[in-house]
């Protein structure tokens, strides 16, 4: 009992990351309809310069804030560059284009920073909150930052007019035009967030998984499946389905061990798509024919 | 988009000719190593055809096709290594093998549309090496370390060096399966693979048996690939869980787009595009080839998204246009 | 008073097909004119052509400066509203998201308030359901909502496609009767195309005749309106 409640706690901590990156991935999606398979790689150079600037002695919060403006930028500038001049195109070509962004950013951080595994540091304290026996501080500080980012996001989209735009923009390009919105500069908007906030979860889990260039390609897969297990249009169901995502991992790793651990949570995940596709918080999609 | 046509100009007949003659002088004029390239390069092409088939015909796209091609070449490696079986049985047993396991496959994935369909077939890819080292199954797959391959011998009478000799074996596969796929794609059951790919509704509603014609599809597919895989293994002589990561599933996949979707010629130019391109990366930055080779396929999709093939249609027609003026 | 919406040989294309072969057309300041034409004479095309939507070739000045070539969210901001056919709602917003976002390129938030409570008191409908999904509303509310939005932007120009498509005569008629009030009192100026000939005839000034691209005959609204032979060769009544 008491193991199975530090897995869930444990779970939920890893859970707040893949939801982060679940968000990222789902936001990206309601735009642009598909799914950006360089988010990880996105997040993991992230971290590496968080990495450099707490490295070149600048204080653990100061690098974050600005680990996560330039993340922010990084967003705008590859979705204006990149991304944009394929826009038209077939959509497994830009598959390939998501593809290659990832080859490049996995290559140059192992390049620049080297492939040796590095150790990251946590903002929190080592010690257990009260002395408890069930969650690290780390983890629970990682539920804490990813509930506010998740938090301030929300509120960002619901109640400010950038926000509104940017949902209009994504929902109905056509019409969003006929307003005045600048369709666009939005989509770069809605990258710049997704690697701001990719760099987050980086940055949270790196202390536990330790920072090499390949530390997010596991993670992406298990986002990737939680967006789709609470339907991959849904931010709501993109978020709760990373948080069940971390603690099935959990709870599944310890009782088959984790050698087929990953085989068998994707299994699962597959067969509840098998079972209710569009997820458990999508919308169904009836299309006249 | 298809690119068969129902019959063969003659001037294509006659390109294809000097292409073939070409493919067979090539081993001749070229180092060992080079002749081993290629002939990986054609089991590439084999693949990617089978692949193709399956997205670019059918529209069903496939992340993890390694596994079929991990499938087969351990088969291949099996019956080889623990039942003594020749070496040209065990490429129809793999073909076997795949064509059950990928029709298997397509009967759960009937459900899966697009991305969901994609996150699937990874997964599969993503789980195949950690099954393949799975210690159940130790005995017959050799765990991490592997099933090592004896070289077939070439028979006396070719006069030829293994690595000649293991070319000629892929290229005549090449031809064979790819004159199959080619009556297949350009015949009925080809065009209800299309049909499905672009109108799924009203192909079913003229008859098409949708289920059965996406399920046949995925498990020709798997066959090809499958069938790739056992002759790679046998020309690699070797087969490790990690040679067949997810990384394989994505080179197939970019083979495929970047040759040209829907093209039997695409699957040749993107198998040497998958051969290759990591070599000239190589030779252009040691310290980051990998960058190099993103670079190269941004390139390729800002210049030609359609893949090569697409590209030579298009190049082909406007000079057939000006020609005409 | 100058024509606001000045357009010349106006052609305009889908791809390969072309549509519109060579219009000349305008709209005056304060003005109400109206286009008629038959289902694929290019109607549509036409006011889509104007907002930037598709390719063209010709001239198109707004208030004296050329908008063709321009993006269709710059020609907005220059104060050109379209109420598309089809609506164009965000349905998955709720009403009064969707009238914010008609709002979307202005700075001043009192006028926009005081905006909002002028549409509600042009549809009050509008203001029941104006937490609502807009996707579940009537056609003849999306209608109302559709125009909202775009009476927000506090246009010059409003570009109306078939605003009367799919409802019911009553509300076709206080749907007019609002844009009657729209053009006298708030001086909109408005390019409105239509199917229902004989009720666009009596809100314009101006009407152009529409076939296969090509203006066929122009004239104040009320000749066109008043000629039979036109009116049954080509306007159905």
């Amino acid at each position: 009992m008491d193991v199975l409640l530090h897995q869930i706690l444990s779970g939920l901590a890893t859970g707040g990351i893949y939801a982060s990156v679940a968000l990222a991935l789902v936001m990206i999606y309601q735009a642009t309809h598909l799914v950006n398979f360089a988010q990880g790689e996105l997040a993991m150079f992230a971290t590496y310069i968080a990495w450099s600037l707490v490295q070149a002695g600048v204080p653990y919060w100061a690098a974050f804030f600005l680990t996560v403006a330039v993340a922010f930028a990084l967003g705008v500038v590859i979705e204006r560059v990149i991304v944009q001049p394929v826009e038209n195109a077939p959509i497994l070509s830009v598959v390939i284009v998501f593809i290659a962004l990832l080859v490049i950013l996995n290559s140059l951080a192992g390049w620049i920073f080297s492939y040796t595994i590095k150790p990251f540091p946590s903002p929190f304290p080592s010690a257990p909150l009260f002395g408890n026996s069930y969650v690290t501080s780390h983890e629970l500080g990682s539920i804490g930052v990813t509930l506010v980012v998740l938090a301030l996001i929300f509120v960002f989209f619901r109640f400010t007019p950038l926000g509104l735009a940017m949902r209009a923009a994504a929902q109905n390009p056509v019409s969003s035009r006929l307003v005045g919105i600048r369709v666009g500069w939005m989509l770069a908007l809605g990258w710049g967030l997704a690697a701001a906030i990719g760099a987050v979860a980086g940055v949270m889990v790196a202390p536990t998984v330790f920072l090499e260039p390949n530390m997010m390609s596991g993670i992406l897969l298990y986002a990737f499946a939680a967006a789709l297990l609470g339907g991959i249009d849904s931010p709501g169901g993109a978020v709760l389905g990373g948080f069940i995502v971390g603690v099935l991992e959990n709870v599944v790793g310890s009782l088959i061990g984790t050698e087929l651990k990953l085989t068998v949570a994707l299994v699962l995940i597959v067969g509840v798509l098998v079972i209710r596709p569009s997820g458990l918080f999508g919308k169904v999609l009836v299309t006249r024919v | 988009m298809a690119n068969t046509r129902d019959v063969l100009s003659k001037g294509q007949l006659i390109g294809l000719a000097v292409l073939l003659a070409a493919a067979c002088v090539l081993p001749f004029v070229v180092s060992n190593y080079r002749v081993f390239q290629l002939t990986l390069a054609l089991v590439y092409a084999i693949a990617l055809l089978g692949l193709n088939m399956l997205t670019g015909y059918n529209g069903q796209i496939s992340l993890g096709h390694g596994a079929f091609y991990a499938i087969g070449a351990y088969v291949a490696a099996i019956l080889m290594d623990k039942f003594g079986v020749p070496y040209w049985l065990t490429i129809p047993a793999a073909g076997a093998v795949c064509l059950a396991a990928g029709f298997l496959f397509g009967l759960p994935a009937l459900r899966l549309e697009g991305l969901y369909l994609a996150l699937a077939t990874f997964a599969l890819g993503v789980a195949m090496p950690q099954i393949l080292k799975y210690k159940g199954f130790e005995h017959w797959t050799g765990g991490v370390m592997g099933i090592v391959i004896v070289k077939p011998e070439p028979p006396e009478w070719s006069g030829l060096t293994q690595d000649r000799w293991l070319y000629f074996v892929v290229l005549v596969c090449l031809v064979a399966l790819f004159v199959v796929a080619w009556n297949l794609l350009r015949g009925r059951i080809g065009r209800a693979m299309v049909a499905i790919r672009d109108q799924p509704i009203a192909a079913q509603a003229m008859g098409v048996n949708t289920a059965m014609v996406k399920s046949l599809t995925f498990g020709v597919s798997a066959m090809y690939t499958g069938i790739a895989g056992a002759l790679g293994a046998i020309v690699i002589q070797f087969v490790a869980p990690d040679s067949f990561t997810v990384f394989l599933s994505i080179s197939l996949i970019v083979g495929v787009v970047v040759g040209g979707l829907a093209s039997i010629p695409g699957a040749v130019y993107g198998a040497l595009f998958i051969q290759f391109i990591p070599n000239v990366a190589d030779q252009i930055s040691k310290a980051a080839p990998w960058a190099i080779y993103g670079v190269f396929l941004l390139l390729f999709m800002y210049v030609m998204p359609t893949g090569v093939a697409g590209f030579v249609r298009i190049a082909g027609g406007r000079l057939r246009q000006r020609r005409m003026r | 008073m100058g024509r606001l919406l000045d357009v010349r040989a106006l052609q305009a294309q889908y791809g390969p097909t072309k549509v519109l072969h060579g219009m000349d057309f305008g709209v005056e300041e304060g003005g109400i004119t109206t286009i008629l034409g038959a289902n694929g004479a290019g109607k549509t095309t036409t006011l889509r052509a104007v907002c930037g939507m598709v390719r063209t070739q010709g001239e198109i000045t707004f208030a004296g400066a050329r908008i063709d070539g321009r993006a269709t969210e710059s020609i907005v901001r220059l104060g050109v509203a379209h109420v598309p056919d089809g609506r164009g709602t965000f349905v998955n917003l709720s009403v009064e998201e969707n009238l914010r976002l008609g709002a979307h390129t202005r700075r001043d938030k009192t006028e926009v308030a005081a905006d909002f409570e002028r549409m509600y008191g042009y549809f009050p409908r509008l203001k029941e359901r104006r937490r609502q999904q807009a996707g579940t509303l009537s056609g003849g509310e999306q209608q109302m909502l559709a125009v909202s939005r775009a009476l927000m932007l506090r246009p010059r120009l409003l570009l109306l496609d078939e605003p009367s498509f799919g409802l019911a005569p009553r509300i076709v008629q206080e749907l007019f009767e609002i844009f009657r009030v729209i053009n006298q009192a708030d001086r909109v100026s408005m390019l409105l195309v239509e199917q229902n000939a004989a009720m666009a005839l009596r809100l314009a000034d101006h009407a152009y005749l529409l076939e296969t691209g090509r203006v066929l005959i122009s004239g104040s609204a009320e000749e066109l309106g008043r000629d039979e032979s036109i009116r049954r060769s080509y306007l159905g009544y």
